[in-house]
């Protein structure tokens, strides 16, 4: 399954599911990314880490590790 | 009627602008998620019955990180009498998360979008009444920066307090709707009904503090545990997944029904900022840009112009001479002349004289905190300070704590990885605060002729302590990995409100000069009178500097830092009173080597400084008092954030152990190349092979079998591979 951290920079993206427990799983999904919404990769940071994505409207930094944890489809 | 009116919302909203202008208070805002880290109460003005507490921002009541746990048990266990839920207007979708949980708490809640000016100068429209109704609560339009409808929120606020509580018009689905009656019947029934439907959505989502909380015996959690598997099987997918995803379909539903977006899809200015700001191959040149012109205009040039007018012409001599004719005139008697001139004036004058540096150094602070560059700044660093076990979020307590340490340490809090938060704790006052000025500017002008770059060297030596310090200590034992994600949201940029720079910029310059007239001035006496009077002959009386009771005690504790090159008794004292205030290292030398007395002269300490130490031992000074423990007041701040003595104590040894170090090997290796060699020189040899080894010897696997940490990232490449 393609994770949201293969997306490359420009494309759109929705969530399938996030992986990981506890604590972080949840702050992931608190922050927008649930089952069906839609995320577009907007760049990278200078060292190619972490990215910064549009979700539910707003943008967000992500590492590629946490963004590893989330399962996405093609959007478009 | 006391009311208690609590503002909760998303971090970054706006709830202490909000609560500023309602209260008349001058708490510190900023444009970046997390500026407010403690909840903070203040009357309303005009109306002392109402009190208003500004919780810091959440993202759900599921808390994360220490502030967020802060709202939410404050919302769970004081239960305020009315909500006030700040909505930021820009970014709705993702504000109304919060506001679906908080509704369901069973206490009334009144929303406010803030931020109106802005959504309605981007073209959108908000039907506020229809939003009213979705989500069962009152909801007025407000622009806390703008001021507008404040006080109506205010007043909606007021009247609903006391008033039905809000009862959540938003549905699970059928079969999550049956489990939650259900866990309500089983486990919730004593509750009064309001409060039942927080705790049973929670119980569902297996929240463990809340399951401690309630105190729910094993029998009765593995009985609703049985009914939650069951719809987890049914649906498919875990409870928190669909609770989460229900929730934010249903707000999608909201979205869908009460707002018209004009310009979907095309960029906003944040985005064209964002495009040069943070593009790949600018943002680390305009990052450097940025640091060197903060650096540069308030360190360098402009702030060295004001501060060298202050200090040697104001307080160099205009005031003691003031002074002196003065208190003659007045026939004042000679040793109350000299506690005033050379006591106070000097003590607390040497310090003061900085005030106009600050001043700027603490504008360019409040305009790159108001601005939105900060979460910027986090964003472009990250991937470098992981490197040195840090996050990049470790850089806005550090760019705070250029201004000064409290803040900066409280400023950590916002880093959801505990192993980073406790390392930029320790090392955030490695970085000259506004306080260490002085102390560079004096070593910089009495033994390196003011030469350009000891005040650079200043920040370099922070820096490079902060980044060597995360190498070191992120492999020991005790900073074993632990998981925690970074996510950051970027705010828009906006131009900050003049007002809010002006008060941030002052409010900090005034408790700098609230510090020199109370605890300087008190330490510039007692210095002051420990340095002239002592036991001579036997007798108790005025006496030499030499004789006198400091020289006594200074002389005691010198020994210890003889090996740093600087073991004379002023130095040693001067260290020492450092701990108070590092500003009052300055005071200290000003009072000993009589900074005032000469009033023709206002440098007049500098030859005497000069004389007692040299080029290599002024450095190795400085380096010391940049390095070990900060002030008591950030003592006191990192005894509060580690929460803990082990925690605490170790931070203050590994702060003075470090600076010892070094300072030790910075002289004692100058030495070397100049052709003096002892037995300090030997062990300086090996305490600087004991540090290079800590730097890069490999570190050990944790052995948690976590897959996170880069030791096994980079095992698992290999593996690929």
């Amino acid at each position: 399954m393609q994770t949201l951290k293969t997306v490359k920079a420009g494309k759109t993206a929705r969530v399938v599911s996030v992986r990981g427990e506890g604590a972080l799983r949840r702050r992931i999904m608190d922050m927008g990314f649930t089952k069906g919404a839609e995320v577009t990769v907007r760049k990278a940071a200078p060292l190619g880490d972490p990215i910064e994505v549009t979700v539910r409207g707003y943008e967000l930094s992500l590492r590629k590790a946490d963004a590893d944890l989330i399962e996405v489809e093609d959007g478009h | 009627m006391a009311i208690k009116v609590a503002l909760a919302g998303n971090p970054n909203s706006g709830k202490t602008t909000l609560f500023n202008t309602l209260t008349g208070s001058n708490q510190y805002v900023g444009n970046w998620p997390g500026v407010t880290v403690e909840k903070v109460e203040g009357k309303l003005k005009g109306n002392r019955d109402v009190t208003f507490i500004d919780l810091p921002g959440i993202y759900s009541l599921s808390p994360y990180s220490m502030e967020e746990v802060v709202s939410r048990n404050y919302l769970i266990d004081e239960r305020p009498d009315v909500i006030l839920n700040i909505i930021d207007g820009t970014n709705l979708e993702r504000n109304l998360f919060l506001s679906t949980q908080l509704v369901e708490l069973g206490i009334p809640v009144v929303a406010a979008i803030n931020m109106m000016d802005v959504v309605h100068r981007n073209g959108d429209t908000i039907d506020t009444a229809r939003l009213a109704k979705e989500l069962g609560c009152h909801v007025v339009e407000i622009s806390a920066l703008k001021g507008t409808g404040v006080h109506e929120a205010a007043e909606a606020a007021m009247n609903a307090a006391g008033g039905a509580k809000t009862v959540p018009h938003h549905h699970f689905s059928g079969g999550v709707e049956h489990t939650l009656a259900h866990i309500e019947e089983a486990v919730l029934h004593h509750m009064p009904q309001e409060r039942q439907r927080f705790f049973a959505i929670k119980l569902f989502e297996r929240d463990a503090k809340i399951i401690e909380k309630l105190g729910l015996t094993p029998s009765q959690v593995a009985h609703i545990e049985e009914d939650i598997k069951r719809r987890e099987a049914e649906l498919e997918d875990d409870s928190e997944s669909i609770i989460t995803a229900e929730r934010y379909t249903y707000i999608d539903s909201v979205i869908k029904d009460c707002v018209v977006f004009k310009n979907k899809g095309r960029l906003s200015v944040s985005d064209k900022i964002d495009r040069v700001v943070t593009n790949r191959f600018l943002a680390l040149p305009i990052f450097a840009a940025v640091m060197f012109i903060v650096y540069f205009v308030s360190v360098t040039t402009v702030g060295m112009w004001v501060t060298n007018w202050a200090n040697e012409t104001l307080f160099g001599k205009t005031v003691p001479a003031a002074a002196e004719a003065f208190l003659t005139s007045a026939g004042c008697a000679e040793w109350l002349q000299s506690l005033i001139i050379d006591g106070m004036i000097a003590g607390v004058g040497s310090v003061l004289g900085f005030v106009p540096q600050l001043l700027i150094l603490f504008i360019f602070l409040a305009f790159l905190e108001g601005c939105g560059y900060m979460a910027r700044i986090a964003f472009i660093l990250d991937r470098i300070f992981r490197k040195f076990g840090l996050s990049g979020k470790s850089f806005i307590p550090i760019l705070i704590g250029t201004g000064c340490g409290v803040p900066g340490i409280m400023a950590s809090r916002t880093i959801e990885s505990e192993r980073d938060r406790k390392m930029t704790i320790i090392t955030t006052t490695f970085i000259p605060c506004a306080a260490k000025l002085p102390i560079i500017a004096l070593i910089a002008g009495a033994l390196f002729g003011g030469a350009w770059w000891v005040a650079p060297s200043a920040y370099f030596v922070g820096i490079t302590a902060i980044l060597c310090s995360g190498i070191i200590l992120k492999k020991t034992k005790l900073f074993s990995d632990d998981a925690a994600p970074f996510l950051m949201e970027l705010p828009a940029y906006h131009w900050p409100a003049i007002g809010n720079v002006l008060r941030s910029m002052w409010e900090r310059a005034w408790s700098f000069i609230k510090k020199a007239g109370t605890v300087i001035l008190l330490a510039s006496v007692v210095v002051w009178f420990a340095s002239g009077f002592g036991w001579e002959d036997g007798a108790f009386g005025m006496v030499d500097a030499e004789d006198s009771i400091l020289a006594v005690i200074g002389g005691a504790i010198a020994w210890i830092f003889a090996p740093l090159g600087w073991g004379n008794w002023q130095s040693a004292v001067a260290a020492f009173t450092g701990l108070i205030a590092k500003e009052n290292i300055v005071g200290t030398f000003g009072v000993l080597y009589g900074f005032a007395e000469v009033a023709g002269d206002g440098t007049e300490v500098w030859g005497a400084l000069a004389a007692s130490f040299t080029a290599l031992s002024a450095y190795s000074f400085l380096v010391f008092n940049l390095l070990c423990a900060p002030c008591v007041a950030a003592v006191g701040a990192i005894r509060r954030e580690m929460r803990s003595a082990k925690w605490f104590w170790f931070a203050i040894g590994y702060q003075c152990v470090f600076a010892y170090i070094v300072s030790l090997c910075v002289y004692q290796l100058g030495m070397m190349f100049t052709g003096s060699f002892g037995i300090s020189t030997i062990i300086a040899i090996l305490l600087a092979g004991l540090f290079i080894w800590m730097l890069f010897r490999s570190k050990k696997g944790c052995g948690r079998g976590c897959d996170r940490c880069s030791c096994h990232t980079v095992s698992t490449q290999q593996k690929d591979a």
